[in-house]
């Protein structure tokens, strides 16, 4: 292997000479407790290497080993259920070997080499096929079927194929092609910082629910879309984005766990094999892969997480998944690549971030879509991806908001002061905006609700009005609404407490069909509506107020997933009016 | 036995500059003899083939160019630790400061740890009752956790830090437990404080105090907090012990941080501090935690002091990022004389949920504590809105909510310093107050539970 020498370090940026025939992003390993780093720059024989660990104890004249590869990642059966650091280091087998401490320069191999899997081929001999063919299937978990795909670059027709028991390290086909025979086995390897290829984009235009009313009813995202949620400390990102990661409709999570908290890894770790998945009644770690590169691991590893996640993502998507991508928080990436780019003394952008922040950024969020994947089948899949955003004291002039807001399609504004008020999800509902209405009302229409639409559309506007009026009774007092005005702001209390704020630590009330969240609101707004008419038939507004069938509305959200109570409520809303307008007559 | 160097060529603030080195190493301890035989310490920041960049945890003064002279020790800053670390004060750098011997270690540890492995996590869960309404009831801290205070200057942050390190138990079992302070750049006065506090409620037997002082050398204060941790781990998770660490003050920490990496010429992060002032912080919070397996736990309170009040200061901002929650006082509820000043709101416990309810707390824990957040919210718009419009402006329903905030201020938050509350007590004091609100308005609360707590004759 060829080998450079070390002339600076500095945290975590080593610089070493004699590197001549390196390649820019390729991988190499610091001194010879075998460290691994990433070459970001070149000059002359100079290579510039962010290191993925602690350099506590290195200095110069150490050698620098160049393998001439790029950071890759493994891609292949055993990924599901695992957890990962940054560079895809499994963190459970760490453990195992190495005690309950992350200690340096270990390197272990991301995939279980011993584990047999049951392979099914799904080609015979003799047929052509071409890169993305599924040359087999292994049951890589209940819920998952992991295929086995002819890599990238790879064509020609099946010579051998193989049926039975492997592991990863045994070839299971091979193949005639251009070039020679080639031989497969279950894994392949793919650089993170490349995007995986696909055959063709297309529009999104299916909803990801996610069992979460705020979201799904005001402000969805889309199968392959892409959405943020910037806020202050403790305005719930991160039980937003656990929530997506529980509940959301995607076949695959990949949860990238990015400069955050310890303890919240741990939950994950410790809830999501006990946790059913309610589409499939399965753990939901049969689904999920994690990826932790705690705020307390090092920085630069932060850095190549969110690409390690993406890449797996990718790879599943490229099975013909719906995948979602979560990352939490990008702020954290960012400022890795700040902390970086200032040890290299580059010149800064804005807050000091490099100026190629803003790429970067854009770059990352665009890998998501939806695709015809490669392969013959034509197959669809889909990456959505959710990245949360942690601005400083809140604020969303912060360049990497700014820069996220460019790319993204949903933008979820949590707000300090509707989680003060503990209203959760504290996001605000004037803020906030989905892009994606457009494409998927065709799919909520035919799927929930013709009126679907219509009734968000209300609900919107009755929450705008609502904050007009609470504006004039700021400054005049609310006795100078008319009672009209007034029931406005009685509905729309209603639609904050009854249906937006949900309880993500509540049993029944954590998740909510999309057919739940729409007979929910359409009881409130048809309370509404009887109540307009109750007040033109000269009812007062204290009667319509102090309905009983009101507490009733006020606890649809902890019923049971049955269509027949919510539509009970819904006729009760009738019978009520029909009584109070009878009563006086 | 180590090589001496002569060649300093440049010193700046805390950084020494020494070149035509060989063989030093990132990280490595340095210790340098001034001209007049003093020994002071430091570690290597910055190493290249010519030149090493070394900071001065005693401060260069009284430093020169042509007589000091710099060895390179070959090994990272280290804290021995023994059983007999228990009961003993130390300053800043680690050195006995209560005329007791030096420590005959048994381990020598890294004072910069490595990060525990996120499998390697239990998740916290054990509800710690500290006997203050607001944390227990409202803003619940388990064991485990890292949760700051919120403080500004004046504010009696140090005093709840005390109460909490005296009345802290969890509910129903005696375990062996410690107590491990960290001060960095605190008063004198503030640091006998707690040395007192800690002897006279008998804490100091199993407290171990880390003491860098408002005079002391400001760099030294990288490492004081470092050591407190590494002494707190070992306590944890080689001794068994359930620990409890204070760090006061973070704002002089960072500060310290800002006045290196201005030293160094680094582009500055936002109001002067590096860009790395997060990664550093939280290379010490999450420290704090649970392992599985591990009987042990360290349970982390840094307060800081946000200049002007303001949590957007990037000190507190980035605190808040990292710990679980923070316990935010107020100038307000201070103003009003009532002790202690927690204002409930901004506050937040980020793992209450598996610590509180049946078999924890209560069942009803939960659900109380929310509507007790939405009552006192709501109370507190109300007051603003009376205070434009006049009380008799108000809707019958807000006057009952503003009445809510007063009661909830005067009762709720309102207690002894020396007078801790059982959260049965605690619990049964918010239905009190919540009972002066009509049952309807409850929402926050599961049916069953109003069903049994809340009866309308009361």
């Amino acid at each position: 292997m060829k080998q450079g020498k070390i002339i600076r370090v500095a945290g975590p940026l080593v610089v070493a000479s004699e590197c001549l025939g390196a390649k820019m992003y390729d991988m190499v390993k610091i001194s010879e407790l075998g460290l691994i780093g990433e070459i970001i720059e070149l000059k002359e024989d100079m290579a510039f290497i962010q290191v993925y660990e602690d350099t506590t104890g290195i200095g110069p004249e150490e050698p620098v080993f160049l393998t001439g590869k790029p950071l890759s990642v493994e891609l292949g059966p055993g990924l599901i259920g695992s957890i990962y650091d940054g560079i895809q280091r499994p963190l459970d087998v760490i453990r195992s070997q190495k005690g309950d401490f992350v200690t340096r320069g270990i390197e272990l191999p991301p995939l279980d080499r011993e584990k047999k899997w049951n392979f099914l081929p799904l080609v015979k001999q003799g047929q052509e096929v071409s890169p993305g063919d599924f040359l087999g299937e292994v049951e890589e978990t209940p819920l998952v079927k992991h295929r086995i795909m002819v890599p990238y670059g790879s064509a020609g027709k099946i010579v051998e194929i193989k049926k039975g028991k492997f592991s990863i390290e045994e070839i299971v086909a091979r193949i005639q092609t251009e070039n020679g025979l080639k031989e497969m086995k279950m894994y392949q390897t793919w650089s993170i910082r490349k995007n995986r290829e696909v055959y063709e984009r297309l529009m999104p235009e299916e909803p990801l629910t996610t069992g979460q009313r705020v979201l799904d009813t005001l402000f969805p995202i889309a199968k392959g879309g892409t959405a943020c949620v910037p806020g202050p400390f403790g305005s719930g990102k991160t039980v937003v984005q656990h929530q997506l990661a529980k509940w959301s409709d995607a076949q695959i999570i990949v949860f990238v766990a990015c400069g955050e908290r310890g303890n919240e890894v741990a939950d994950l770790l410790l809830s999501f094999p006990d946790l059913k998945d309610p589409h499939t009644g399965r753990p939901l770690m049969e689904r999920t892969i994690i990826i932790a590169n705690t705020s307390n691991m090092p920085v630069a590893a932060r850095e190549a997480s969110i690409y390690t996640g993406m890449t797996l993502a990718e790879y599943y998507r490229d099975m013909g998944y719906s995948v979602a991508l979560m990352a939490d928080s990008s702020s954290r990436w960012a400022e890795a690549l700040r902390e970086i780019s200032g040890r290299m003394e580059e010149m800064p952008g804005e807050e000091g971030y490099p100026a190629y922040l803003a790429s970067r950024i854009a770059e990352f969020y665009e890998r998501a879509g939806k695709v015809i994947c490669l392969g013959s089948d034509r197959r669809m899949g889909a990456l959505s991806v959710i990245g949360a955003v942690s601005p400083p004291g809140g604020d969303l002039s912060d360049p990497v908001v700014q820069s996220t807001l460019k790319v993204v399609k949903v933008f979820w504004a949590l707000d300090d002061k509707l989680a003060n008020m503990r209203h959760f999800p504290a996001i605000n509902w004037l803020l906030s905006y989905s892009l994606y209405i457009e494409n998927i009302k065709g799919f909520l229409k035919n799927q929930v609700a013709e009126d679907f639409i219509a009734i968000r559309q209300e609900t919107m506007q009755l929450l705008e009005e609502e904050s007009e009026l609470q504006e004039i009774a700021r400054l005049v007092g609310v006795e100078s609404l008319s009672e009209r005005e007034r029931l406005i702001l009685e509905s729309s209390r209603s639609i904050r407490e009854d249906f937006l704020h949900q309880n993500a630590f509540h049993p029944q009330d954590t998740y909510t069909s999309l057919r739940k969240q729409y007979l929910m609101l359409r009881t409130i707004i048809h309370f509404h509506h009887q109540g307009l008419r109750a007040l033109e038939e000269g009812r007062s507004l204290d009667e319509i107020v102090n309905l009983e069938v009101r507490e009733k509305i006020s606890k649809m959200k902890f019923l049971p997933e049955e269509d027949s109570d919510m539509l009970e409520i819904y006729i009760e809303v009738d019978n009520t009016f029909k009584k109070l307008l009878q009563s006086k007559e | 036995m180590y090589k001496e160097y002569l060649t300093v060529s440049n010193i700046v603030g805390p950084l020494v500059i020494v070149e035509k080195i060989e063989d030093v190493k990132y990280g490595e301890l340095v210790e340098i003899e001034s001209g007049d035989g003093l020994f002071r310490r430091g570690s290597v920041l910055d190493v290249s083939t010519e030149k090493a960049i070394v900071q001065v945890f005693e401060g260069t003064f009284g430093l020169d160019v042509d007589k000091s002279r710099v060895r390179f020790l070959g090994r990272s800053q280290q804290l021995g630790v023994s059983e007999e670390i228990i009961g003993r004060i130390f300053d800043g750098s680690g050195r006995p400061k209560d005329r007791g011997p030096q420590i005959i270690a048994k381990k020598m540890l890294d004072i910069t740890g490595s990060p525990i492995n996120p499998d390697a996590r239990d998740y916290p869960s054990e509800f710690i009752q500290t006997g203050i309404s607001t944390i227990d009831g409202m803003n619940p801290l388990v064991r485990g956790q890292k949760l700051p205070l919120f403080s500004g200057s004046g504010l009696p942050h140090a005093r709840i830090a005390a109460q909490i390190a005296r009345q802290a138990a969890v509910l129903g079992k005696e375990e062996k437990f410690a107590v491990v302070f960290g001060g960095m750049g605190i008063t004198f006065e503030e640091a006998n404080f707690f040395i007192e506090d800690f002897r006279n409620t008998g804490a100091l037997e199993r407290a171990v105090l880390f003491l860098n002082l408002a005079n002391e050398p400001p760099i030294e204060r990288i490492a004081t907090p470092r050591l407190a941790l590494t002494c707190a781990e070992y306590l944890a998770f080689d001794l068994d012990m359930h620990v409890l660490v204070i760090l006061v003050d973070m704002t002089f920490y960072a500060e310290a941080l800002r006045e290196i990496s201005a030293a160094r010429k680094e582009i500055p992060g936002r109001r002067g501090y590096p860009g790395y002032l997060y990664t550093d912080l939280a290379s010490m919070y999450e420290r704090a935690g649970r392992i599985k397996g591990k009987k042990g736990s360290i349970t982390l309170i840094p307060i800081l002091t946000m200049p002007e009040d303001d949590k957007t200061h990037p000190i507190a901002d980035l605190t808040g990022y990292i710990t679980e929650g923070q316990i935010m006082l107020s100038r307000e509820i201070h103003r009003k004389g009532i002790y202690a000043p927690i204002d409930v709101l901004p506050s937040l416990s980020r793992l209450k949920d598996k610590g509180i309810g049946e078999g924890k707390t209560r069942e009803d824990h939960a659900d109380v504590l929310n509507q007790l957040f939405a009552c006192y919210a709501r109370g507190k718009e109300a007051r603003e809105l009376a205070l434009i419009l006049g009380e008799a402006a108000l809707m019958d329903i807000d006057k009952l909510y503003l009445s809510f905030a007063g009661l909830f201020e005067d009762e709720f938050v309102r207690q002894g310093e020396f007078e801790s509350r059982s959260i049965i007590n605690t619990l049964d004091l918010g239905w009190k107050l919540l009972h002066t609100i009509p049952r309807k308005e409850l929402k926050r609360i599961r049916p069953e539970y109003l069903e049994k707590y809340y009866s309308e004759e009361k």
